[in-house]
């Protein structure tokens, strides 16, 4: 019998239109993995009957000889910042617990539309706030992964798509999405050994996704493998004129366009990601990574992009200020948590809610974001941080003259141990030093699996892109795939 | 520039969100360590950069000034925390 937990978006998709079984097996067999997996604390909301609904639709149409759809018989995790209609949607917050949407975003509808059914909805950040999953109101995700030293300790499986990670390196399902701030797709697929797309800014449709930083939110795929990034990247893409920001562009076919032969592309090497007391296996990995897009035909060249330092203080008051401002709706009136203290009038009622519905990371960058935004220091902080960000985004334009693609590590380390960096919210934020220029740019960028460290614990390489240029992203992605030889599993002990 | 207890408390004030002494100063320590951080954008020469408003460009598009959609109030009331009738119930906002 089919072990259905060990097929990819791909494999699936494609044994279900031949007829090799029928997508209600996979469905059931997948929704068995998601409960037995309660360990690891990757679902808030489990949706077996959504899985079976989809793949037997999928299966009647197929009897009925109809044509099926990009994603059809496959089950995915659905990230809770998604709303979904008549599923309780969270952002993993209590000032959202109970909210149920009377709508579907438009990332989600479109992949229904392709055929994917729904296992769940996925555990992650506190309003995609975190970078290891320790800020969700329904407690920490824990990564499949274990030290190879013995240790049992719990590990981050990065943040803040940590729901999707896990589930998907623990085979729960076969791809989910997830969304991209500042590395919030690719830190957790590195961290997994598992690999992940943020396409440019404005592929896929922000309707529906509960904001954080609408100049920076950016849907994308997480998946086992780059083919199966591509054709999920392609059914979740897509104009939508309810998103002012939303690229009106057919959607290319990336799945069709992968070519792993990358004679005639320049990658790009920046030598300010060569931070001093870089990690050892880092250095390694990226290394190997260099020599890996050279055996596919690629052209290696030395770049810099002189901005880098600054990007990740300027995406701590880029993303803040727009939380502060998007935030404001949770008020107690309209949905979610009402906090009403005896004898309180509105303005305390919104206080009240607001603490009490609000993690403290979520608190910290709500009062961060309110400070640079208040009058007198709006220049000083916000204006100042928005010219930065042009000026990041011009480093990439000045680098594309030389080179095609960029290559980069996705993290500094391998995933650390849940607990061990949140006393100080500032050494967090430095995991996200090689994901956040990308995404103050826009730019399409990936992670795919690169080695293991020391400790056996996965790490990601980063192939970063321009404006556009999935597909070469993508090329570039499973080029790595194809060379790196990484077949690592997280054991089973849960 | 570093702020202090009344400033944090001036934030949260305007943050709608309601902080106990403690979480004022705890929250003293976390914001200035964020903000000294911050700081070193200060250093960047931005002379003649226009600050950055749209990273792809793209223009705003129009649409016909059409009613799109409506007719949904019961689908707008069902997550009110408190609804009364067909509206949202708030506490007395009038003395």
């Amino acid at each position: 019998m089919t072990d259905f937990s060990r097929l990819g978006v791909a494999a699936i998709r494609d044994g279900v239109a031949k007829g090799e079984f029928k997508a209600v097996e996979v469905a059931e067999a997948l929704n068995a993995r998601v409960s037995a997996a309660k360990a690891l604390n990757a679902f808030i909301v489990e949706t077996p009957e959504k899985a079976i609904e989809a793949a037997q639709a999928v299966d009647a149409d197929r009897a009925a000889g109809k044509p099926l759809g990009k994603m059809a018989g496959v089950p995915i995790g659905m990230k809770d910042l998604f709303c979904t209609e008549g599923v309780q949607t969270t952002a993993a917050s209590h000032i959202l617990e109970g909210f149920v949407p009377t709508y579907e975003s438009t990332v989600s509808a479109n992949l229904w539309k392709a055929g994917a059914g729904m296992l769940g909805k996925l555990n992650m950040d506190q309003f995609a706030m975190g970078s290891s999953n320790e800020t969700s109101y329904f407690g920490n995700v824990i990564s499949p992964w274990r030290r190879n030293d013995g240790s049992t300790a719990a590990l981050a499986p990065g943040g803040s798509s940590g729901g999707s990670s896990s589930a998907i390196a623990a085979r729960l399902c076969p791809a989910a999405t997830g969304t991209d701030t500042g590395g919030s797709i690719r830190q957790p697929a590195a961290f997994v050994g598992i690999s992940g797309i943020k396409p440019t800014y404005g592929r896929c449709s922000r309707w529906g996704v509960v904001a954080f930083a609408s100049s920076l939110d950016q849907a994308g795929p997480m998946a086992r493998d780059v083919r199966d990034c591509a054709i999920m990247l392609e059914a979740m893409a897509g104009f939508d004129p309810k998103d002012s920001t939303s690229l009106d562009l057919p959607v290319p076919a990336w799945e069709a366009g992968l070519n792993s032969d990358l004679k005639g592309k320049r990658i790009g090497i920046p030598k300010e990601y060569r931070l001093d007391g870089i990690d050892e296996d880092i250095a390694k990995m990226w290394d190997n990574g260099i020599a890996w897009l050279k055996d596919a035909g690629a052209e290696i060249v030395d770049i810099s992009l002189p901005h880098t330092k600054y990007a990740l203080p300027a995406y701590y008051i880029i993303a803040p200020a727009e939380a502060s401002s998007n935030l404001a709706r949770y008020d107690g009136v309209r949905f979610g948590l009402r906090d009403l203290p005896e004898g309180a009038g509105l303005q305390d009622m919104y206080a009240a809610t607001r603490a009490a519905g609000f993690g403290e990371e979520v608190r910290r960058r709500i009062m961060i974001g309110t400070y640079v935004l208040s009058a007198g220091f709006y220049d000083a902080y916000y204006t100042q941080a928005q010219k930065v960000r042009a000026l990041i985004a011009r480093d990439f334009e000045n680098a594309w003259a030389s080179c095609d693609l960029i290559l980069a590590p996705t993290a500094p380390s391998a995933a650390f141990g849940l607990g061990e960096k949140n006393a100080d919210p500032l050494s967090m934020y430095l995991n996200d030093v090689f994901a956040v220029p990308a995404s103050l740019a826009g730019l399409p960028a990936m992670s795919v699996p690169g080695g293991l460290s020391k400790e056996g614990l996965p790490l990601g390489l980063q192939v970063i892109g321009k404006a556009l240029d999935e597909q070469a992203v993508l090329n570039a992605g499973l080029a790595i795939e194809q060379r790196s030889g990484f077949t690592a599993e997280a054991g089973e002990w849960w | 520039m570093s702020v202090d207890k009344d400033t944090v408390n001036k934030i949260a004030r305007l943050s709608r969100i309601a902080i106990s002494d403690a979480e004022a100063d705890k929250m003293v320590g976390e914001l200035n360590g964020i903000l000294a951080w911050v700081e070193q954008l200060g250093e960047v020469d931005v002379t003649g950069v226009e600050p950055m408003t749209a990273v792809i460009p793209n223009k705003l598009r129009l649409r016909e000034d059409v009613v799109t959609d409506g007719d949904v109030r019961d689908k707008v009331l069902a997550n009110a925390p408190a609804r009364e009738g067909s509206f949202f119930g708030v506490p007395k906002v009038i003395e």
